[in-house]
C-alpha cells in the first residue's frame, strides 16, 4: 500500500486511515496526516503514544496494517543511537550505499558540511555522541532525501551538544529544504524547531498546533511559554506558575513542571 | 640497590623502570628464577638426583637438540607435521567457514545444514579414531581427516553465532540506506562477525595442534609425533622435551600470527584503536 510520490504539487507524504496494531492493541488508529514538501513537523507524544512505529512505518522499516501511505522514493532515517558501521571510517560509512561515481567526494562535503571534515578518516568508536549523531546526519543528508525523519536524534546527547545540533539540524533543513518528521518527546524541543507540532494519543492526533515563531527562536520569545504550556498539558503535565515574564516566576515554574515531570514518571 | 628507600608507586613495572633507567629492567628480573631452577636442575642431574630416564640433563638437551637441528632431522619432522596440521587445518576452516555462511546467512541453509552440524560437533573428533582407521586405513588420510573434524566445528559454531548476532539496528540501518542483500552481506554483515570467525580460528588452531599430537602416535615414520614416541621407546626423555618445547614455541608462534591477522582485519575495535 505504499505508494511514491514525485510531484511537487503533492505533498510530501500523505496518510490515510493508517493502522497498525500488535496483536489486539492499536499503536496506530485511523491517523490521517499530510506533510508538505521543506515542511519541518515534530511528532510528540509520551511513550507508547505510538510516534516510533509511525516513524518506522514511514522509514520502511515497518509495515501497516490498514490505510493508505504515500511517501517520496528517497528517504533518510537518524535514530536515537547513531547506527554507525564500526567497522567503516567516518567518510566511509556516509558513502555507504551512494551509487554515484563520485561517491567519496559527496561523503566528505556532507561531514564538511556538518563540521566533521577533521575526522573524515576517524573510526566511529573515537568519535564523540555528537560527533557520531552529526556523521548519521551527514550519511541521511548525502542522498538528498524529500523526506528525513529523526527519530529522537538528540535523547542522548548532553545538554550543550544539543542546542549545537539544534542549530545544525536547522541550518542543514534550510539548505537542502526536505520535508521533516521529528519524533521526539521534548516539547521545548519540538517548538525550538518545527513549523508544525502534532500530538500523538493513543495512536491518534490529539492536537495538530501550527508554531507561529519567528525563526531564530529561543524560549524567551512572546507565545513560547503559552504553546509550550499548552503542548505539556496535552501531554499530562499540568504547569501550576502562571505569569512567565519575571524571572523568578520562570524558574518557579520550570520547578513546577520538573516537580509535575517527575511526579508523571514516578506513577509510571 | 642504590635507591631502597625510594618505592615507586605505579603499577606498570615498566613506567616505573623509565623513572629510574639506571635500574636493572624487570624483565631481566624476573628471567632470574627460571634461570635459577634450571642451574639446579643441571646440579641435580649431574650430581646423579635425577636420573636420565625421568628426565635429560638441559646441557644434554642443548646438546642434543643441537644435533637434531644439525643433522636436518627436526627440520624434516617439523616440516611434515607442518604440513599435516596446516592441511588439516586449512580444508576444516574451509568447510566450517562455507557451512557457516550458507547457514548463517539463509533459513533454508540453515534448515538444511544446522541439525546435522550440531549433531556431530558433540561427538569428540578423536574419538572418530577407530572408525576412520576402519575406513580409511592408518594412512596420511586418516591423520588429516581426523584435524579435518576437530577443526571444522570451531569455527562454523563461531562464525554462525556471528552473523546471526549481528545488532539489528546495523542492519535497519542498512535498510534505509537502501542496500541490496549483496551490499548488506558484504559491508554490514561480514565485517561484523569477522570477530567471532577470529575466536573460532584461535579455537581451531589449538585443536589442530592438539590432534596433530594425538594422530601422530599411530602409525608414523615422521613428524612430532613420531619422534617423541620413537623417543619413548628408547627412553629418550631428552629427544621428548625438545618436542615439548617445539609444541609450546609453535603455539606461541601461531597465536603472535592470529594476533597480527586481527590487529590488521579488526582495527576498527576500539581495543585496538587504543594502543
Amino acid at each position: 500500500m505504499t505508494q511514491r510520490l514525485s510531484s511537487p504539487a503533492e505533498p510530501a507524504v500523505r496518510l490515510r486511515q493508517v493502522v497498525r496494531q500488535f496483536g489486539p492493541n492499536r499503536v496506530i488508529d485511523g491517523l490521517d496526516l499530510d506533510i508538505a514538501p521543506g515542511e519541518f513537523v515534530a511528532l510528540l507524544g509520551a511513550s507508547g503514544s505510538g510516534k516510533t512505529t509511525l516513524l518506522r512505518a514511514l522509514a520502511g522499516l515497518d509495515r501497516l496494517d490498514g490505510g493508505h501511505l504515500a511517501v517520496p522514493e528517497v528517504r533518510a532515517a537518524v535514530f536515537q543511537e547513531p547506527r554507525l558501521m564500526p567497522w567503516k571510517k567516518a567518510w566511509r560509512n556516509v558513502a555507504l550505499g551512494v551509487r554515484a561515481p563520485n561517491a567519496k567526494e559527496l561523503a566528505i562535503q556532507a561531514l564538511t558540511e556538518v563540521g566533521l571534515s577533521h575526522r573524515l578518516n576517524a573510526y566511529p568508536a573515537t568519535l564523540s555522541g555528537g560527533e557520531a549523531q552529526r556523521v548519521a546526519l551527514a550519511r541521511g543528508l548525502v542522498r538528498e532525501p524529500k523526506l528525513l525523519l529523526l527519530d529522537e536524534p538528540f535523547a542522548a546527547l548532553d545538554a550543550l551538544t544539543r542546542i549545537r545540533m539544534h542549530r545544525l539540524i536547522i541550518d542543514l533543513w534550510q539548505a537542502h529544504t526536505p520535508a521533516v518528521l521529528l519524533v521526539t518527546h521534548d516539547v521545548d524541543e519540538a517548538i525550538l524547531l518545527a513549523d508544525r507540532i502534532i500530538v500523538l494519543k493513543e495512536g491518534r492526533i490529539a492536537e495538530a498546533a501550527s508554531v507561529p515563531l519567528a525563526r531564530p527562536r529561543d524560549s524567551s520569545q512572546a507565545g513560547f511559554q503559552a504553546l509550550r504550556k499548552h503542548l505539556l498539558s496535552l501531554l499530562g503535565v499540568q504547569v501550576t506558575a502562571v505569569a512567565p515574564e519575571t524571572s523568578a516566576s520562570h524558574a518557579l515554574q520550570e520547578a513546577a513542571i520538573e516537580h509535575a515531570e517527575l511526579r508523571r514518571v514516578a506513577n509510571g | 640497590m642504590a635507591e631502597q628507600n625510594v618505592k615507586p608507586l605505579s603499577l606498570s613495572p615498566l613506567w616505573a623502570w623509565r623513572r629510574s633507567p639506571w635500574k636493572t629492567p624487570d624483565f631481566v628480573l624476573r628471567l632470574i628464577s627460571p634461570l635459577v631452577i634450571l642451574c639446579l636442575w643441571e646440579l641435580a642431574s649431574r650430581a646423579g638426583l635425577i636420573p636420565a630416564r625421568i628426565i635429560a640433563a638441559p646441557s644434554a638437551i642443548a646438546e642434543t637438540l643441537w644435533t637434531l637441528i644439525a643433522s636436518g632431522e627436526l627440520g624434516r619432522h617439523l616440516l611434515t607435521s607442518l604440513q599435516r596440521a596446516g592441511l588439516g587445518l586449512f580444508i576444516g576452516v574451509s568447510i566450517g567457514t562455507a557451512a557457516a555462511l550458507v547457514a548463517g546467512l539463509s533459513r533454508r541453509g540453515e534448515i538444511l545444514l544446522d541439525s546435522p552440524m550440531q549433531m556431530l560437533r558433540t561427538i569428540p573428533s578423536l574419538a572418530l579414531v577407530p572408525l576412520f582407521i576402519l575406513w580409511f586405513g592408518i594412512g596420511e588420510f586418516t591423520k588429516v581427516a581426523l584435524i579435518v573434524m576437530g577443526t571444522t566445528f570451531p569455527v562454523y559454531l563461531n562464525l554462525f553465532a556471528g552473523i546471526r548476532n549481528i545488532d539489528p539496528k546495523l542492519i535497519e540501518a542498512a535498510q534505509t540506506l537502501g542496500l541490496t542483500r549483496r551490499e548488506l552481506i558484504w559491508h554490514v554483515i561480514l565485517p561484523g562477525a569477522l570477530p567471532s570467525f577470529f575466536v573460532g580460528l584461535r579455537y581451531s588452531l589449538g585443536i589442530s595442534w592438539l590432534a596433530l599430537v594425538f594422530v601422530e602416535q599411530i602409525n608414523t615414520s615422521a613428524g612430532l609425533g613420531y619422534l617423541a614416541s620413537d623417543a619413548r621407546d628408547f627412553m629418550r626423555t631428552d629427544v621428548i622435551v625438545i618436542c615439548l618445547l617445539i609444541y609450546s614455541l609453535l603455539g606461541l608462534l601461531i597465536d603472535g600470527i592470529i594476533r597480527v591477522l586481527e590487529r590488521f582485519a579488526l582495527a576498527w575495535r576500539p581495543s585496538f584503536i587504543r594502543n
